[in-house]
């Protein structure tokens, strides 16, 4: 299982990546594992200013609807529109092309409560 | 549901060693997938699927009154079966719900075999006990039973391979036989939720591991694979099978939950005709339609329904979006002038308001070969 260490993630299974000023959430290589093939995406609207935690996005596999929380505040600067039509991508590249969402105007204070790769591959412990 | 609680199927741990993903279902540990839900889908649909469903409830009907007995306490005619036929029915309350569907099972007007859901083994089977005024005796057999799903375009071929099978197709639809195979006593039906052809084998829970090993040993060259919970959700979703605690519940009607066409009111007397007979005069004000959502996201069952003005009208009985179909669809109970096909309405996801529109059920049909 992959772990880059380029980026922070939550105990819900997230990551954020700061790309410059904004930042790049999606979830993990175990989320998508756990959740079984994604078919939809259900994605926030651009503009929308959103707090650490909040439930920001849904990804729904052919079971359930799973909500996930944003590892950090700020505000809806884009959304990957691939997921659209490519919904699989969360499961196929979970830390690359499977992105959910891009912030800007980024609260930075929320990353230092998050892990580091070494710190969520530990929380992970065998689940791994 | 607590974790204590929940039994185990006779193939638990075949389910483990193929690495299936165990979830708690109506009192069970089953698991919900193997290899991914779209991809088991998909090798029923294509070619073939095994599933587990030794969680069913069998009960046997044996005495000179059974026909009588099962007649009095289901909606469909059992009298229309003969020896070695099988029969979509229900049990219905007195008000005109579904207790349970079953299938029954006919191996001579004095012996039967009815086949139920495991969510209701137990409330079925006391209610069989409770309303048997007849000389014929209900007895429980789910515990000695294990059953095993086969489904698929090739399930027959994948049977019919098997040494004391190798006639099995010219058992009809909705037929069964007591066979010997796998080196037991085996009751094979031609049945199965899924909308494709297949079967569904009944054998002694001891045997249950082997006959498994055995079909998927045969059939895993053909594309066979063992199949879990959610693929059998999404089939028989997309082919309108109901599900009882979903499209069918003690409160909704047989004609409301769409099982009209299993009322046979001519029969004679049953628990819950009725209630159906006013009903049937009165016209039902509400009633089961497929849908397909045309906005993106997936409706799920519970979800409640809405028309243009922002009336509520109705509730998703079940939703997803199916790897065949490949849309976002589902079943739901609507009120009467919302049945007809072409009908629009909005389902309610997480407060966002869906356009969604009727269309003829099913949304799969096999294409008769």
């Amino acid at each position: 299982m992959q772990f880059p260490s380029d980026r922070k993630y939550t105990k819900d299974h997230e990551w954020v990546l700061m790309e410059g000023a904004d930042a790049v959430v999606g979830i993990t290589e175990f989320a998508q594992s756990e959740l079984g093939e994604i078919v939809f995406a259900d994605l926030p609207a651009a503009g929308k200013a959103i707090k650490q935690g909040d439930t920001f996005c849904v990804v729904e596999s052919t079971k359930a609807a799973s909500d996930v929380y944003s590892p950090i505040g700020g505000k809806v600067k884009s959304t990957n529109s691939k997921l659209s039509d490519s919904p699989g991508l969360i499961n196929s590249s979970p830390y690359k092309d499977g992105w959910l969402v891009r912030l800007e105007a980024v609260n930075k204070a929320d990353l230092e409560g998050l892990m580091t790769a070494e710190q969520y591959k530990t929380f992970l412990g065998d689940k791994a | 549901m607590s974790g204590e609680n929940l039994k185990r199927t006779p193939l638990y741990e075949c389910h483990q060693q193929l690495g299936g993903k165990i979830v708690p279902f109506a009192g069970w540990e089953l698991p919900v997938q193997y290899s991914g839900v779209i991809q088991e889908h998909q090798a029923v649909r294509q070619k073939a699927g095994i599933f587990d469903v030794s969680h069913m409830g069998e009960v046997f009907v044996v005495g000179a009154e059974a026909e009588k007995a099962i007649d009095a306490m289901t909606c469909n005619n059992v009298a229309t079966l003969s020896d070695g036929k099988a029969q979509y029915s229900a049990i219905v309350n007195p008000r005109g719900g579904i207790v349970d569907d079953i299938i029954v099972y006919r191996y001579s007007p004095r012996r039967y075999l009815i086949c139920v859901n495991a969510s209701n083994a137990d409330k079925d089977f006391a209610w069989f006990c409770e309303h048997n005024k007849f000389d014929c005796e209900f007895r429980n057999k789910s515990s000695e039973f294990g059953q095993i799903a086969l489904q698929g375009p090739l399930a027959t071929k994948i049977l019919s391979s098997v040494p004391g099978l190798t006639d099995i197709a010219s058992l009809p639809y909705f037929h069964f036989q007591d066979r010997k195979a796998f080196g037991c006593d085996v009751i094979v039906a031609r049945t199965g939720y899924t909308g494709e052809d297949g079967f569904e084998i009944f054998i002694p829970s001891a045997q249950t591991p082997k006959v498994w090993t055995e079909l998927l040993a045969v059939g895993s060259p053909l594309g066979l694979v063992p199949a879990g919970l959610g693929a059998r959700d999404s089939l028989r979703l997309e082919a309108c099978l109901p599900l009882h605690g979903h499209e069918l519940s003690d409160d909704l009607s047989a004609y409301e939950s769409g099982l009209g066409w299993i009322v046979k009111l001519n029969k004679g007397d049953f628990i819950g005709r009725d209630a159906l007979v006013k009903e049937k005069e009165a016209g039902s004000q509400r009633g089961l339609v497929g849908f397909l959502v045309d906005d993106p996201g997936i409706a799920r069952h519970g979800d409640k329904i809405f028309d243009a003005k922002g009336m509520e009208i109705g509730w998703v009985t079940s939703g997803t979006k199916t790897p065949t179909v490949n849309k976002a669809l589902g079943l739901a109970i609507v009120t009467s002038p919302f049945t007809k096909d072409g009908s629009t309405f909005f389902v309610e996801v997480r407060g966002k308001r869906l356009a969604a529109h009727v269309v003829k059920r099913p949304f799969y049909k096999r294409a008769l070969s």
